[in-house]
Formats: structure tokens, sequence, C-alpha cells
């Protein structure tokens, strides 16, 4: 049997859309994955001790406030020293990001940015292709 | 493997998380992480906190850790939420109400999917119990699934069990008649804020007065989990029922039981698995199938037929002599 993916939902900020975050993590449920919701509000540094503890494969961050840029270089920031040094998680963001701010995110360590109206078809596909990549590598 | 057994019992966070992953799976090397944890025990008060869906247990497991940890004492919360059985896949959201502690490095939070298992906790938990209790945390807190009327398996692990209600769920007969009646060393009312907290408490006084007297009497508590109100009391409650343990001799009995619901799940896992494997080898199970599809048998004459023709075989082998007893 294959190893169940765990997904970490975070909510990070003081951002009370949870809409989002809700549907991704049903998505992913009904893929079959194990997922942890946060809640919401979480701070970066609460965020890394979840997904450490929960041993996840992924983390994804949803981001609806416009504080995208500075939180999640903090959660990634965060991961490396929970961790001791490596990023060995998918960390992937969704929300509403505008498109110049996502090369940024990439430079910091983010795997990909979905926006409104993705179909959680795409997220669940790309999250479990770039798993087992992960996991191989 | 023994790098990762040495790392958790130095406290090392991620190893821990690692090692409780592989448990879970029985991922190769698990076995031997297993067998060195269990010859390297622990000493860990394990306090189950189990009830209805909703009536607030993972928001007084909060309250818990806050005041264990205010004692002093470091704390460990393995939370249990069900599996979807037409996915497999699950929303585990105990950490919502976590809201003190959340980066104590003295506190470990680790939420698990039941992945099918019955009885309102996974499979795999007294194994993770053990390697939770080699990191050397004071206390474990288990919270077992949304419990019904039948999920009793946290009573099998835990050295105490708090069973939660809240007001307005039901009269005194269906508390009555749900088997985690029977297995609370410490009642809590919680949600005591809302109408009703007095009276469901003044009937479970009663119940437990109907009860042959001698022994331990739980405690009946009003919390209000949101706010802390009753927590220190409940605190002090745990610490009451555990000395009362260790003075009565109950203790050992508690452990010995956690050993057995161990030992229970591994041969269940050995035997059911074996007997059915060669009875696929053999074409006994394909056999059975079209009988009972025919309308020919039943399951129970089939299922003693095949475990005495497992026992058949395997005594034969047995005089064959293998590389070691
Ligand atoms: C509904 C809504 C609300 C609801 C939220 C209800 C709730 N519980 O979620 C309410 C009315 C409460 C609300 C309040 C506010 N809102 Co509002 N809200 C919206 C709105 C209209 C839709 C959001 C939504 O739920 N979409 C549906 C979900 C399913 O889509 P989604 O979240 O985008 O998720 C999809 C993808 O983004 C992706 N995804 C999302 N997260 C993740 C994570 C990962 C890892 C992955 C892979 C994918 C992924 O997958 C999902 C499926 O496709 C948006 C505008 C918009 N069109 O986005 C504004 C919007 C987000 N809100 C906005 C604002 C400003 C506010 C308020 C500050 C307004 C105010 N002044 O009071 C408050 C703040 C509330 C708070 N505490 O944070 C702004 C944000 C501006 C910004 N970012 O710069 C927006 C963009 C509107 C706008 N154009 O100005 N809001
Ligand atoms: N009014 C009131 N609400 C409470 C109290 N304790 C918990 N709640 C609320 O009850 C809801 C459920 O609380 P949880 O702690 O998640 O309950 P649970 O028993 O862990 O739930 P499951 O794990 O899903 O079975 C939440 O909305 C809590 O905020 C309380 O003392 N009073
Ligand atoms: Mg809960």
């Amino acid at each position: 049997m294959e190893r169940k993916i765990r997904v970490l939902v975070g909510k990070p900020g003081l951002d009370g859309h949870d809409r989002g975050a809700m549907v991704v993590a049903r998505a992913y449920r009904d893929a079959g994955m194990e997922v942890i919701y946060s809640g919401l509000h979480r701070t970066p540094e609460e965020l890394a001790r979840m997904a450490v503890e929960e041993d996840v494969d992924v983390v994804a961050l949803s981001i609806l406030s416009g504080a995208h840029g500075t939180l999640v270089p903090k959660v990634i920031e965060h991961l490396k020293k929970e961790k001791g040094g490596a990023l060995d998680v998918l960390v992937l963001v969704g929300g509403v990001i505008p498109h110049e701010d996502i090369p940024a995110l990439k430079a910091a360590g983010v795997a990909e940015v979905f926006g409104p109206g993705t179909s959680t078809e795409e997220i669940v596909e790309y999250t479990r292709t770039h798993v087992r990549e992960k996991r191989a590598s | 493997m023994e790098a990762l057994f040495e790392m958790i019992r130095r406290g090392d966070r991620p190893a821990l998380a690692r090692a409780i992953s592989l448990v879970e799976d029985g991922a190769p090397g698990s076995r031997e992480l297993v067998q060195a944890a269990y010859r390297t025990p622990g000493n860990s008060r394990i306090v189950g906190i189990t009830g209805a869906p909703g009536v607030g247990k993972s928001s007084l497991v909060d309250g818990i850790v806050n005041e264990l940890r205010s004692m002093g004492r470091s704390v460990a919360v393995i939370a249990v939420d069900p599996s979807s059985p037409f996915t497999g896949g699950a929303i585990l959201g105990d950490r919502v109400r976590m809201k003190h502690r959340t980066t104590d490095p003295h506190v470990f939070f680790r939420s698990l999917a039941s992945r099918g298992h019955l009885g309102g906790l996974t499979r795999a938990t007294g194994d993770v119990l053990t390697l939770v209790g080699v990191a050397g945390f004071d206390d474990v807190l288990v919270e077992t699934v949304g419990a019904g009327q039948s999920e009793v398996d946290v009573m099998k692990y835990a050295n105490t069990v708090l069973v939660v209600l809240s007001p307005g769920l039901g009269d005194a007969v269906q508390t009555l008649k749900a088997g985690i009646f029977e297995i609370g060393d410490v009642f809590v009312v919680n949600k005591a804020d809302l109408a009703g907290a007095d009276r469901t408490r003044a009937e479970l006084e009663m119940m437990l007065d109907m009860r042959p007297p001698g022994g331990w009497r739980p405690p009946v508590l009003k919390t209000v989990a949101t706010t802390g109100e009753g927590l220190p009391e409940l605190a002090g409650a745990i610490e009451a029922h555990y000395e009362y343990l260790k003075s009565s001799g109950g203790l050992k009995a508690r452990v010995r039981n956690r050993f057995l619901a161990s030992l229970e799940e591994y041969l269940k896992r050995e035997m059911v698995d074996e007997v059915l494997r060669a009875a696929s080898a053999s074409g006994e199970l394909e056999r059975c199938l079209a009988a009972l599809e025919a309308g020919k048998d039943d399951p129970a004459s089939a299922a003693s037929r095949l475990a005495s023709q497992y026992r058949a075989a395997s005594s034969c082998s047995a005089l064959v002599p293998s590389e070691r007893s």
C-alpha cells in the first residue's frame, strides 16, 4: 500500500476567509489524503510546528488578505529552522495572489501558486504528482 | 532506525513525528523501532478523553495542556479523528481548538486518522503511545473520535478516562445505556455556560450513586473549556485518580490492560491475515465464498472450517524443523 499523503492546510495571519481552505481540504480528503486543518489566525511559527509534528508532505497555505509577501517567507524560514535546515516539504499557496507577486514567492521556496477559480482536480493532481517526486528524491 | 530511535530518546521533535508515521504505516523498519521502544519504556501517565462529537473534547485538551504545563509537566497529545470510509481520506480538525502553548517546547501534538479501525482509536495507538513514552513526556492525552455508545477502546490504553458530556444531549437513560458511561473515571459536564448543565450533572451523580459502593467514585465536574473555568479542578481530579490508582494497585492492572490490547491487535492481524492467506492459496476461500453465494454455507461454519484447516496445516508444518522455534 502506498503511504498516505498528509497535508497541512494552513491559514496564516489575520485573514478570516476560510471558504477556499475548506474547499481545498475537502478536495484533498476526497482524494484519499489525510488533511490537518490549522484553524484561523495562525502564526508562521505555529504553522511550522504543526507541519513538523504532523509529519506532512505538503504545507498548503491559503491567503486572501494580501499579506502573502511577508507571511509565506516567514513560514518557510520557520519550517527550515524546525527541520534543521532543509525544506523537505512541498509548499503550495492559494487564494488572492496578484500575478506579479508569484516570482518572489517561488524564489522563497513555494512550489506553485493557485488563484481563484482553479479547479480542485488540478490542485489534487499537481499535489499528488509532486509529492511522489519529492518522496522519490 | 537506531539513529532515529536515539533521536527520539533525546527529544527530537521531527524524529518522533517521523517515527509515528512509520509505525502508523507499518513501513519497513517500523518493527525494529517498536521493538526498541517497548524495551525502553517511558513512564508517561496516559489520560483518555472521550465523548460524543462536538462536546468539547479538543477544547478541553487545550485547557488541560495549559494546566499541566503550569504544573511544570511536559505533555503530548494524540488526537484521533475518523477516516472517510469511502475515500480513506480524513480531515483532522482537533488542532483548530489549540490556543494555548502552541509553540511550547514541552508540548507535542499529533493528529491521527482512524484508518477504518473501530473502537474510537487507531490500530497503531498502543505503539504510538509507547513511542511518545520513549520521548519522555510526563503526560499523554489521547482524544478519541467523537464517540457514540460503543467506542470504548480508550479504556484499554488510558490510566484515567475522562468522559465528556454537554448539557442537552438526551436524557439519563441514553447516558446509562451508552457504553462510555461505564468507562469514566472522571465525568466532565462541559459547556457549563449553557442551560441545563446542573441538571445533567445531577442526573449523572444520581446514576453514579446507584452503582455498588466501594472503590473509586468518579467525580462529576463542570467546565467551560472555552474560558478555562473548572480546568484547575479537572487537573486536580486527574491527579487524584492517578494517586488512587497507585495506592490501590489499579495502575498495574491498567498498564497490563494496555499491553493486552496491543497484543490483541497484533494477534488479530497475524491470525486473520494468515488464515485468509492460507485459505486463498489453497483455493478454500474461493470455495467458501462460492458456497455462501449459492446459499449453501454460512459465515460461522465457513470460518470455523477455515480456522481448523489452518490449525491442522500448521501443526503438520510444526513437525518440520524450522530455523528457530
Ligand atoms: C466571500 C468573501 C468574503 C467573506 C468570507 C467568508 C468566509 N468565511 O470565507 C466575508 C464577507 C466574511 C469577507 C470579509 C472580508 N473580505 Co472578502 N472576499 C470574499 C470573496 C468575495 C470571495 C472569497 C471566497 O470565499 N471565494 C471562494 C473560494 C472557494 O475561493 P478561494 O478562496 O479563492 O479559493 C480558491 C483558490 O484561490 C484556491 N485556493 C485557495 N486557497 C488555497 C490554498 C492552497 C494551498 C491551494 C493549493 C489552493 C487554494 O482554490 C480555491 C478553489 O479554486 C473575495 C473576492 C474574490 N472573488 O476572491 C473577497 C476578498 C478576498 N475579500 C476582501 C476583503 C478586503 C475583505 C474584508 C477586509 C472586507 C472588509 N473591509 O470588511 C473582510 C475581511 C475578513 C477577514 N476577517 O479576513 C478582498 C481582499 C483584498 C486583497 N487581498 O487585497 C477580496 C479579494 C475582495 C476584493 N476584491 O477586494 N470576504
Ligand atoms: N459554549 C461553549 N462552547 C464550547 C465549550 N467548549 C467547546 N465549545 C465549542 O464547541 C464546539 C466543539 O468543540 P470541540 O472542542 O471541537 O469538540 P470535540 O468534542 O473535540 O469535537 P469532535 O472532535 O469533532 O468530536 C466548538 O465550537 C467549541 O468552541 C464550552 O465550554 N462552552
Ligand atoms: Mg475534537
